[in-house]
């Protein structure tokens, strides 16, 4: 959860709770809650925010034509009243809901809608999500800034707008649920230009009413808003700026309701085993992996016998208990609730002698001298030297490089410079819950650039074409044969131990007695960290 | 005394670039790219080199640097790499929150620190002397995080006195104010002490004493403003001395200053709100002593300026 910025990777997680309780859909409006925050919120530009924190709030300011039921991964229609898509999965067209205004009064048509995609693919906007629309035909002409419009998205009628593809991508939908497409006004953002981010206009279930910069931001409800019934509460409060014990504290005194950061690791077996906060205290599983690299470029770890003796040495239930039991330990890059996970797959057991005969297999029976790179926070380099310890064990002297994450980063994406990296605070949390996810920019050639994210440097050109095989799937009658391939394609991976997965992390948050709502919400998959629209007021009922 | 004023504030300007320059070099060396960090992790390689030349990072140091300059002069701090705003915006929007803390601390440092100083030069060499003076230096080598968190936790959480952490009411200005203003209060009582310890042994004072003046009215009328005057003209530096403090306290209190905005900025490797806020606070210091040098010789004509 301690995800600053420049990695702050937008989390899916997965639900553990059951579906949602009937009560809740006819739970009253009104009432309001305090959420806190330690940092500024960095901007509610729907193109721009990519951060832990800003991402639930945009999903509350805007909507897209997608999105996911609330608590769950499973794909809705948002905006889209409909959609079709063609036989050979290449064109996707889209009816559009009548009568849905922007906070400004204006309806929204399906000019916004292309407008809002030209706009987040324009080098210009500088989107980090532009990459997640490369299926969209014209694509490549845009980001080469050679056009100002995506020639594969017409405007049919105002209420019908189609998209052709260039690639079969059996993500697609998913892509137009992830906040990126968001649908915004034209109007307003060419008002307000690069400050559209602090005053953003959507059709969203809230409308964004103050901001004082570096103290709070207030969202009202959108009492015109499409979906009735929604939002349930009137008023959210993020106050910015509050340390995570400090907002625990807050909550604990009741003077605040969320605390958005999650609950501290140092509070948390001090919180969980409290009878007085057991109803309160939520938890959810995450679409994440934590995991050591290996550089398959830098010698010793070219040898795959080197790789897979490192998977046998790590003792990764040792590293859960560092971080108090708050996650499940891991054999393979997918995490399990992500579809194509492998559940009969055994991985490398941990086995020191083993490890160490391979090693000596392999031409090490020595073992030999390297480094091991971690981001400087706790509990990194607590679980680095937990690390250090297993390899010891096998006679592998790894020095810590303990360092800024920044810095780590820029390590990973040099091509000869961080033998081992321990992903701990940096690590790959999905987009949206597909397998593709997981594969491209980490464990693909794709990513084995330059300042790229695969920091095993990991390239197999025969997976990289199975995996483009697996995304042109995209009838949903072939779902599962789908699956199935991303599931060998990362058990080929694991053959080839680029990684030592080591644990998935669980996620844990807290909400005040005053706050309603199935357990779901609070720690939504993909409302990150919570779905503010449905949390209701108890105080109201 | 206009000359000198001209000819300090020269030297400032200088010193303002020098200290420009050391920063935008340290943060030039950081190995973290910023325009991977804007572009983000699914961008291509071609979007990240698109980035780093609309920002001009693929320019040589000297240009970004002249650029730098050419902007500053326009009053153009630039925007945040991660927030996208106007630094200066994000400055403006917390400076008032930056100088009531400091004031606040202020009004903390002198009251406690001069309170302290007075009694102990008064109870010299006794035991109450010696535990001030154990107290005074205590405050100086605490550190400020242990310090604020230490005050959080007992006045906010336990007694429940103060709001924990915050912005808005008195109440949540006490305690970072104190926090601060307790650094100084070392400082303080110790000049005091001494200070009051070399006007008591004045002549003017044994004549107000020969003259039968009362003990109290001697202290308030002659020792104390002879005592206060030259260490008031200390305030000035002391701006530069909370500066290095708000970073940490203000992060510590949730204080929505220029030092929480520094100390995020500085996790996200933000370089131009690093940049803004390091060459805003520097203006405070630079004019912080030139306010002491210009202070100090209406208090005691001796002192010249030259």
């Amino acid at each position: 959860m301690r995800k600053t910025l420049a990695t702050s990777f937008l989390a899916l997680t997965v639900a553990a709770g059951p579906a949602l309780a009937q009560d809740f859909t006819e739970a009253k409006q009104g009432g309001s809650m305090i959420v806190t925050y330690k940092d500024d919120v960095s901007t509610l530009d729907p193109a721009i925010g990519y951060d832990w924190q800003n991402w639930s709030m945009i999903k509350s300011l805007f909507d897209g034509l997608m999105d996911y039921e609330p608590g769950t991964t499973e794909l809705k229609k948002d905006l889209a009243e409909d959609y079709t898509i063609s036989d050979d999965g290449m064109t996707y067209t889209f009816k559009l809901r009548e009568g849905v205004t922007f906070h400004n009064g204006r309806e929204m048509t399906a000019e916004d809608v292309k407008y809002s995609l030209d706009r987040v693919t324009n080098p210009e906007t500088q989107s980090p999500g532009a990459g997640f629309f490369g299926s969209i035909e014209g694509y490549d002409a845009m980001a080469a800034g050679e056009v100002d419009s995506l020639s594969g998205v017409t405007v049919i009628d105002p209420y019908t707008v189609e998209i052709k593809l260039s690639r079969p991508d059996a993500t697609f939908l998913h892509v137009m649920a992830i906040n990126f497409s968001s649908i915004v006004p034209k109007e307003v953002v060419e008002d307000y230009g690069p400050d559209f981010g602090k005053n953003p206009v959507g059709t969203g279930a809230f409308y964004l009413e103050d901001w004082t910069l570096g103290q709070s931001l207030t969202f009202a409800r959108n009492t015109d808003y499409w979906n009735e019934g929604l939002p349930k509460l009137d008023q959210i409060t993020f106050e910015i700026g509050l340390e995570p014990i400090v907002a625990l504290l807050r909550l604990q005194q009741g003077q605040a309701d969320i605390p958005g950061d999650g609950i501290p690791p140092a509070k948390f077996l001090e919180v969980t085993s409290d009878p007085a906060y057991t109803d309160f205290v939520i938890e959810g599983g995450q679409l994440h992996t934590g995991y050591i690299t290996m550089n398959v470029n830098m010698a010793p770890f070219d040898n795959v016998k080197v790789r897979q003796a490192v998977n046998m040495a790590i003792n990764k239930d040792r590293a859960v208990r560092i971080i108090n039991g708050r996650a499940v330990p891991a054999n393979q890059p997918l995490p399990p609730t992500m579809p194509g996970y492998a559940p009969d797959y055994e991985g490398y057991a941990y086995d020191p002698e083993a490890a160490k005969a391979l090693l000596a297999e392999a031409g090490f029976p020595d073992g030999f001298e390297t480094e091991l790179y971690v981001y400087n926070t706790d509990p990194n380099p607590r679980l680095a030297q937990s690390f250090q310890q297993d390899l010891a064990a096998i006679g592998i002297d790894a020095e810590i490089r303990s360092l800024a994450q920044a810095n780590v980063i820029a390590a990973g994406g040099e091509p000869d410079q961080a033998p081992m990296i321990w992903s701990g605070g940096m690590a790959w949390i999905a987009d949206f819950p597909d397998p593709s996810n997981f594969y491209g920019p980490i464990l693909g050639c794709d990513g084995a650039v330059p300042g790229g994210w695969n920091w095993s440097w990991y390239c197999n050109k025969e997976l990289d074409a199975l995996a483009v095989e697996a995304d042109a799937m995209t009838d949903p009658a072939m779902a599962e044969e789908r699956e199935a391939k991303w599931r060998d394609i990362y058990l080929a991976i694991m053959e080839d131990a680029p990684w030592v997965p080591v644990f998935n992390e669980q996620r844990f948050t807290m909400r005040s007695a005053k706050l309603g709502g199935p357990d779901s919400i609070f720690v939504d998959p993909v409302h990150v960290p919570v779905n503010y629209d449905y949390v209701y007021s108890t105080d109201v009922q | 005394m206009w000359a000198y004023v001209i000819r300090r504030l020269g030297e400032s300007l200088l010193i303002l670039l020098g200290i420009s320059l050391v920063t935008f070099a340290l943060l030039y060396l950081v190995p973290a790219d910023p325009a991977r960090q804007i572009a983000g992790r699914s961008a291509t390689a071609e979007t990240v080199a698109n980035i780093r030349a609309q920002l001009g990072l693929d320019q040589p140091f000297h240009i970004q640097y002249l650029r730098y300059l050419g902007n500053l002069l326009q009053g153009d701090l630039g925007r945040s790499y991660l927030q996208r705003t106007e630094v200066s915006e994000l400055i403006a929007a917390r400076m008032p929150a930056t100088l009531l803390l400091m004031l606040a601390a202020i009004v903390v440092e002198l009251i406690i620190g001069l309170t302290i100083g007075a009694v102990a030069a008064l109870k010299r060499n006794s035991a109450v002397d010696q535990s001030l003076m154990v107290f005074s230096f205590v405050t100086i080598s605490a550190p400020q995080f242990v310090v604020g968190i230490l005050l959080l936790y007992v006045f906010a959480v336990q007694l429940g006195w103060f709001p924990i952490g915050g912005y808005g009411t008195f109440g949540h200005l006490v305690l970072p104010a104190i926090t601060i203003g307790l650094l100084g209060t070392g400082w303080y009582s110790r000049m005091m002490r001494s200070s009051m310890i070399d006007v008591l042994a004045q002549d003017y004072v044994r004549t107000a004493r020969a003259k039968g003046l009362g003990r109290l009215r001697i202290i308030l009328r002659h020792v104390a403003p002879n005592a206060i005057l030259p260490i008031i003209a200390m305030i000035g530096i002391d701006i530069g001395l909370f500066m290095s403090g708000i970073v940490v306290v203000e992060s510590v209190f949730g204080w929505p200053g220029i030092g929480q905005l520094a100390w995020q900025a500085i996790q996200r490797v933000d370089i131009p709100i690093i940049m803004g806020v390091t060459l805003v606070s520097a203006c405070f210091i630079v004019l912080g002593n030139l306010l002491a040098d210009l202070i100090a010789p209406l208090v005691d004509p001796r002192i010249k300026l030259k």
